[in-house]
């Protein structure tokens, strides 16, 4: 496995409040700041924390539906609007469903590895609030097969997909352990959102959380192995970081120990097409994040602190059986015993995750990068944990598992 | 001929009004459901009103609702249209049932519209003589074999049948507003009703998943027996108490009372202002003139000579009557000395409040009994402290009480409702009381 061939850093990220159901500043009545203002918001807070936003040399941005959420396409001339000082910069959008944000941040890594850039901004963006939810599951759709899948799948369709995971899971566990993990990482996430101030769920007030997500599925109205407590919400949000070199963070402005280093990476697509070889398992991640840590030369055992894709609740179960937090079969009981827990072997999904912070789809893999910037160096603010390792890693992930890109981060 | 195929040429007259354009979505919902699920059969909905801006309103509304039903029905779409290859997002089969839905429906102004129609469904205005006169048309339009569902709230059906010359074939089917969303449907089958249209009348009713209560053939039946009794024990309250304190202070304390210590949705002005000060008092004459009972309010009147007439838009917003709304809630209280409305300063809502007295429970509401399963203890409770306390709000939250249920039970007694049950059905049920006004709470 290659290394990384020259050292590529993360620093000044910032992203907005996940705006959806849950936050009181929300109504679905009221007027909404809009695609537009939601990537300059982010890409603003970013760039105040550098010295000269004129150091850009690229800008790069993840976006999966805002053609259908927005009708906005073009994201890349868009997201100059951040500053004057992007103008003529070179600035593209790129799409790989949930995990456009992942691949944004992998196509700033290899312009700086290329030498062609020293300072990126990487962003993700993605409105979805401008449509009824179940508008909304047309559009995440597309992020699956839609010639050979959509027709004969749920209304809800990837809650349709993940329950079938979920189905697959508890069959070969015992569906009463793989509800209780489920439980039990709603827990994490909405505890740990209740710490975030930018999170949907920050002032989630529900009493007996576990309870919550123990409420029985019933495939009458939803799903046949999901209630709606296992899925993230529909969100608005955006998410921007600085990706540069070494040269590139001195034109920042910006210290070594500001920023973290990109130590591995990890990039894998699976065939749209064709079903998972296993429900029960999260194979394109598993790759994924394995060529990340062997990239890294580090195992699972090295990682402090992570951000994975909870886009539901049995996706974290089988995301941390996945990565080797737990062995296949026992991810349920693991998170059940605290291993993603704030103060658990492997500090997960800090501030909230999809589940708790909220999934704007683009958003996402670039907020997540943001979080683990913030964990390892310390700028967690009112969500800090203790970081004892000196590696992060995230996975972040497209579809039903078809594309992946995972990073792992050393402080 | 079966109910099914009654169900396939249907009319409604008066249906872009609130009680016909509801019932019209009712049925155009369940013709398109039938229509894709069991396809080959032609369904038609003849909706008639008398003129077109709100026949055009009505279809606006339908294609509305339409796209609400698909969307939460979007599972049960995705089943029906499984063989339509054209047909594979959400949203291009809500479009598809809203275009199913409109594609039954045909609008007009004539009641020649319904001259093929079995099933007639009439919401027109609550007057005998517009409905005597429709009547008579349909009479000879439609084929012998129609029969005849009118939602009078009032008028006895008897009267109805022999005027218009349809005795058997005219049934009572008090929906309540707004009909698609309230369950209550009040049936009244006058004597020698068919007894094929009293039995189909509760399995359509069945169908459209409405809880039926039977009421018999006596004007105002059980809904209008009670409301508008109970609404003249409130505005005789009101008078009395206007002798000490003023009008617009003796509006406040009786809504305050029959809505906050009752523990009801709204206050009695706000209901009558919700159904119209000129409905109520359409009702309130066809009552007096078959009952002969006193019920009339000069109050009443003088509110409509006034102008002021409650209500709502076409948009289904409240508009000002005893009350001036703002944002739907109550903002202000009219004065018929000055005619205007007077706005409830905070100084003056305390001043009065002072006056009524402590509530029994400050804590308790309407609302937040409403979905309080130990709502029955709670109530019980608070009735006992009511009981005891001795105050100008308590005493009047006590007369009403007592009135209400004396009401109830003269229902009972005079033959209107079968059984005590069926008053407290359509209390709650109807006016969503948390309980029925027969009950022992103050015993």
């Amino acid at each position: 496995m290659k290394r990384m061939p020259k050292p590529v850093y993360l620093a000044a990220g910032a992203y907005t409040v996940s705006l959806g159901t849950g936050r009181p500043e929300f109504s679905p009545k009221r007027p909404r700041p809009g695609l537009d203002a939601t990537i300059r918001e982010a890409g603003r807070l970013a760039l105040a924390q550098i010295a000269d936003p004129a150091a850009i040399d690229e800008c790069v941005i993840g976006n999966f539906m805002a053609a259908r959420f927005n009708r906005q396409g073009h994201l890349g001339s868009l997201m100059v609007n951040v500053h004057p000082a992007l103008e003529f910069k070179p600035a593209l959008r790129v799409e790989g469903a949930c995990a456009s944000g992942g691949l944004a941040l992998a196509s700033g890594i290899k312009s700086i590895l290329s030498g062609m850039a020293d300072v990126v901004l990487v962003m993700g963006v993605e409105v979805q609030n401008t449509v009824k939810a179940i508008y909304c599951a047309d559009f995440l759709a597309g992020a699956g097969w839609y010639e050979g899948e959509r027709k004969d799948g749920h209304a809800y369709f990837f809650p349709g997909r993940f329950s079938e995971r979920a189905g697959a899971y508890g069959a070969r566990i015992g569906m009463e352990r793989a509800r209780e993990g489920c439980a039990h990482w709603f827990l994490n996430a909405i505890e740990n959102a209740r710490l975030n101030p930018a999170a949907q769920e920050h002032t989630n007030r529900a009493g007996d959380l576990l309870a919550l997500g123990r409420t029985a599925p019933n495939p009458r109205t939803f799903t046949e192995h999901l209630n709606l407590f296992d899925c993230s919400k529909v969100s608005d949000g955006a998410a921007a970081i600085l990706v540069a070199s070494e040269a590139g963070l001195h034109r920042l402005g910006l210290a070594r120990k500001d920023a973290v280093e990109v130590a591995g990476l990890g990039h894998a697509a699976a065939n749209l097409t064709t079903p998972p070889p296993d429900l029960a398992e999260m194979t394109t991640s598993k790759l994924a994040a394995g060529n990340a840590l062997k990239m890294a030369g580090i195992g699972i055992g090295d990682v402090g602190v992570a951000e994975v894709h909870d886009c539901f609740t049995v996706t974290g179960l089988l995301l941390a059986e996945a990565l080797g937090m737990a062995a296949p079969g026992e991810g349920a009981d693991a998170i059940a015993a605290g291993i993603t827990r704030r103060d658990g072997r492997w500090p997960t999904n800090t501030g909230g995750g999809l589940i708790g912070y909220g999934h704007p789809t683009g958003a996402t893999g670039v907020r997540m990068a943001v979080d683990l910037w913030r964990q390892l160096t310390g700028r967690a603010v009112g969500y800090q944990v203790e970081v004892r390792k000196e590696h992060g890693l995230l996975v972040n992930m497209g579809g039903n598992d078809k594309t992946v890109v995972s990073l792992a981060l050393r402080r | 001929m079966e109910l099914d195929q009654r169900l396939r040429n249907v009319a409604v007259i008066g249906a872009a009004g609130k009680m016909g354009s509801g019932i019209a979505l009712l049925l155009a919902l369940e013709m398109a459901w039938r229509a894709l699920e069991d396809p080959g059969t032609t369904y038609v909905l003849n909706l008639i009103d008398m003129a077109d801006a709100p026949l055009q309103g009505l279809q606006r509304y339908l294609m509305e609702q339409a796209r609400k039903e698909g969307e939460k029905q979007v599972n049960r779409l995705r089943k029906v249209f499984r063989d339509r290859a054209d047909l594979v997002e959400n949203g291009e089969m809500v479009q598809a049932f809203v275009d199913e839905v409109m594609v039954h429906t045909r609008t007009g102004k004539a009641l020649a519209l319904a001259k093929d129609s079995t099933l007639v469904f009439e919401a027109a205005f609550e007057r005998e003589e517009v409905k005597f006169e429709i009547y008579n048309e349909l009479a000879v339009l439609c084929p012998r074999s129609a029969w005849f569902f009118t939602n009078t709230s009032s008028i006895p059906l008897h009267v109805l049948a022999d005027h218009c010359n349809i005795q058997g074939r005219l049934i009572g089917y008090h929906f309540y507003n707004p009909p698609a969303v309230q369950k209550l449907l009040e049936v009244i089958a006058p004597e020698g009703c068919d007894p094929d249209l009293v039995r189909d009348a509760y399995v359509l009713a069945k169908i459209l998943r409405k809880t039926t209560v039977p009421a018999n053939d006596i004007a105002g039946f059980i809904g209008n027996g009670h409301f508008m009794r109970d609404g003249l024990h409130c505005i005789r309250e009101m008078e009395h108490l206007a002798q000490d304190y003023g009008f617009v202070q003796a509006v406040y304390m009786v809504e305050k009372v029959s809505r906050d210590w009752l523990l009801r949705p709204m206050g009695m002005f706000q209901l009558i202002d919700y159904v119209g000060i000129d409905v109520f008092q359409l009702i309130l004459r066809v009552m007096d003139k078959y009952l002969q009972d006193g019920l009339h309010s000069d109050l009443i009147d003088h509110m409509l000579d006034l102008g002021v007439r409650g209500g709502q838009t076409s948009s289904g917003a409240q508009k000002d009557g005893f009350l001036r709304y703002e944002k739907g809630r109550p903002a202000g209280i009219f004065d018929p000395s000055t005619r205007e409305y007077a706005p409830l300063s905070e100084a003056a809502v305390k001043d009065m409040d002072d006056r009524l007295g402590p509530h029994p429970d400050p804590a308790l509401s309407w609302k937040a009994l409403s979905r309080d399963p130990g709502k029955d203890q709670k109530l019980r409770e608070y009735f006992r402290k009511l009981k005891t306390m001795d105050s100008l709000g308590a005493g009047m939250a006590r007369a009403h009480f007592f009135d209400s249920r004396d009401v109830a039970l003269d229902l009972v007694g005079q033959g209107v409702a079968q059984r005590p049950e069926d008053v407290n059905d359509v209390l709650t049920l109807g006016f969503f009381h948390l309980y029925g006004p027969i009950n022992d709470y103050l015993d």
